[in-house]
């Protein structure tokens, strides 16, 4: 890319095939450090795919991932968690019946490994939780209270403290506030500009521009399975975005969805 | 006032223990000459080692929201397995594992069943086996019961400490060891150990766990092996309990174990519950039995204070739920 440093991520001619379904064909792009880029697409664009390409849920049909400029395969979340990519879902993703710090390291417990197992050590996984839903501005009661007492704000807050709870470089965020009451989104997408003072690169899928708008550098839009559009977000406009989702470019102020003619 | 979060926080910790203290008291008053005698309380729990044992492992695999109903037929089998190869005359210290082994053989077919052939519920694949193994069990036997263990081989289902307090036959149940044993390895498995915890998010959120990197269907094999092996075990001490291993040992044992954990506290759907309210809760069936054995209350009515005391429990919960949401 520009200058001699590779961007953190870049996917290069990335397809996907579901038999005789494609999902996804040559899609290419590419994400910084420290950089918020925005997905957008509409529904079936291939945006969930893509994300979950990007956090090893699937592997792609062709093409290839390059991290720090190393191209990487990852079987499994798990493989894409250790180099340091996570995954914050729609739904949260938290088990309700746990308390906040054992969702926060659920699969990553600190402890004395025996083999498979871990002997987890519920005091240093509580102060570790504490400092750092303290570091993320993050504010609970308690680390143990259980995820399901708490709003949809702070479910979304304790995802992406789990997210980012071990030196991620690159959180994937899917939706991230389609589950939230209103007045609960403002502190969240500050908590993803939060991320990035903490120099977290940051990739949100969203249908809210005011999402993509708040917190975003960059945007690129996907329309049906291929990456069809981006700019820095300086440089378009919101009507010119959705033009893209709808698969028009050179958008202008006549076709904009919110007007009526 | 009905719903006050002290005490629905105070019942919830302790709420189960105290039922079955108030059940020792009441039954104890009822028949003050029969109930409190060493014997009669080493008999409720020799008697009750075997589903002690069977609960534990059902509840491992209620917490992560699934069911084993194939834990008399594995219990069955394993007694008349560990039979057979006792009066084939193997070392006993062979037969002593062929009970846990057999029942870890069938918790990996019940495992590997659900995972592998992802059938939409365990109660299927545990259906399948609960027919197909205890059918095994009476081919192994032709249907015959076969007595005559090794004294070794018995032990752990018979013998006793007096202690030199006890006449005989009272005192502390070796079987009762093996429970509080397992009962320990257990909560300790749960509370402290990673994999313990995947159990709990597993019956909580499996999407949580899986995305957590929790190898979901490795879990679910071990619980249904846990239960498997907890039910092989209590073969073991039923057969040394009874010295013989019959085919139709343990039929309706499965129900038995379910409405243990239930009345324990634990949530059906999955997540909750503890080892400490299993316990309690198979002793609640125990005393139940036991006090209406004593006061020469039929077993058909036994039948439905127990259908009766599982409504109830289920429904204290649901109370105790609503309680916690309004605080």
């Amino acid at each position: 890319m520009n200058g001699t440093a590779p961007p953190l991520l870049e996917a290069r001619g990335i397809a996907k095939y579901f038999g005789a379904i494609t999902a996804l064909h040559d899609v290419n792009f590419h994400v910084g450090r420290g950089e918020v880029l925005g997905v957008v697409g509409d529904n079936g664009a291939g945006k969930s795919t893509l994300m979950k390409i990007l956090s090893g849920l699937y592997q792609p049909s062709e093409g290839e991932l390059v991290l720090d400029g190393r191209p990487v395969r990852f079987a499994s979340p798990k493989e894409a968690r250790r180099a340091g990519i996570e995954m914050v879902y729609q739904d949260f993703a938290l088990a309700g019946n746990m308390p906040i710090y054992e969702n926060i390291y659920m699969g990553r417990e600190p402890g004395i490994k025996l083999g498979p197992l871990t002997i987890i050590d519920h005091k240093k996984a509580r102060e570790m939780a504490r400092s750092h839903l303290d570091n993320l501005h993050i504010n609970v009661k308690s680390v143990d209270q259980n995820t399901e007492d708490l709003s949809g704000g702070q479910r979304q807050a304790v995802a992406i403290a789990r997210a980012t709870a071990f030196h991620a470089q690159l959180v994937i965020m899917d939706e991230p506030t389609a589950a939230l009451a209103i007045k609960e989104v403002g502190k969240v997408l500050d908590l993803i500009r939060r991320l990035k003072d903490h120099g977290v690169a940051v990739i949100i899928i969203s249908h809210r521009m005011d999402d993509i708008f708040y917190c975003c550098d960059r945007v690129i839009a996907l329309y049906q399975g291929t990456n069809f559009a981006e700019s820095p977000l300086a440089a378009t406009s919101r009507n010119e975005v959705i033009g893209w989702i709808m698969g028009t470019k050179g958008h202008t102020e006549s076709l904009a969805h919110d007007r009526l003619q | 006032m009905l719903y006050n979060p002290k005490l629905s926080k105070f019942l919830e910790s302790y709420g189960i223990v105290l039922v079955v203290i108030v059940m020792m008291v009441v039954i104890a008053l009822s028949r003050p000459d029969v109930f409190l005698t060493p014997q009669n309380l080493t008999n409720i729990l020799k008697q009750n080692a075997t589903l002690a044992l069977v609960a534990l492992g059902m509840f491992v695999v209620i917490v992560t929201a699934g069911i084993d109903l194939s834990v008399g037929s594995t219990l069955a089998l394993s007694m008349v397995t560990l039979a057979l190869a006792s009066r084939m005359g193997l070392p006993w210290p062979v037969v002593l594992l062929i009970g846990p082994l057999v029942g870890i053989a069938v918790g990996l077919v019940n495992g590997i069943g659900l995972t592998w052939l992802k059938l939409p519920h365990p109660f299927i694949m545990t259906l399948g086996t609960l027919n197909a193994v205890r059918g095994i069990a009476y081919l192994v036997t032709e249907g015959a019961p076969i007595s005559g263990l090794q004294p070794e081989v018995r032990y752990l289902g018979q013998a006793y400490y007096d202690l030199g307090i006890f006449a005989p036959p009272a005192g502390i149940p070796a079987s009762l060891i093996v429970v509080a044993v397992c009962a320990i390895g257990l909560w300790f498995f749960l509370e402290k150990t990673s994999t313990g915890r995947h159990i709990y998010a597993i019956g909580g959120n499996p999407q949580a766990a899986r995305v957590s990197g929790v190898n979901v269907n490795g879990v679910l094999i071990l619980v249904y092996v846990i239960s498997g092996f907890m039910a092989g075990l209590g073969g073991l001490l039923l057969a040394g309990r009874t010295d013989s291993g019959f085919p139709n040992a343990g039929l309706m044992l499965e129900l038995d174990a379910i409405a243990a954990v239930i009345i324990g506290g634990a949530s059906f759907f999955g997540g909750r519950g503890t080892v400490v309210g299993v316990l309690a809760g198979v002793l609640i069936m125990g005393l139940l039995r036991n006090g209406l054995n004593i006061n020469n209350v039929s077993s058909f009515w036994q039948m439905v204070l127990i259908g009766v005391v599982i409504i109830f429990a289920v429904w204290i919960d649901v109370i105790r739920r609503r309680a916690a949401v309004r605080t």
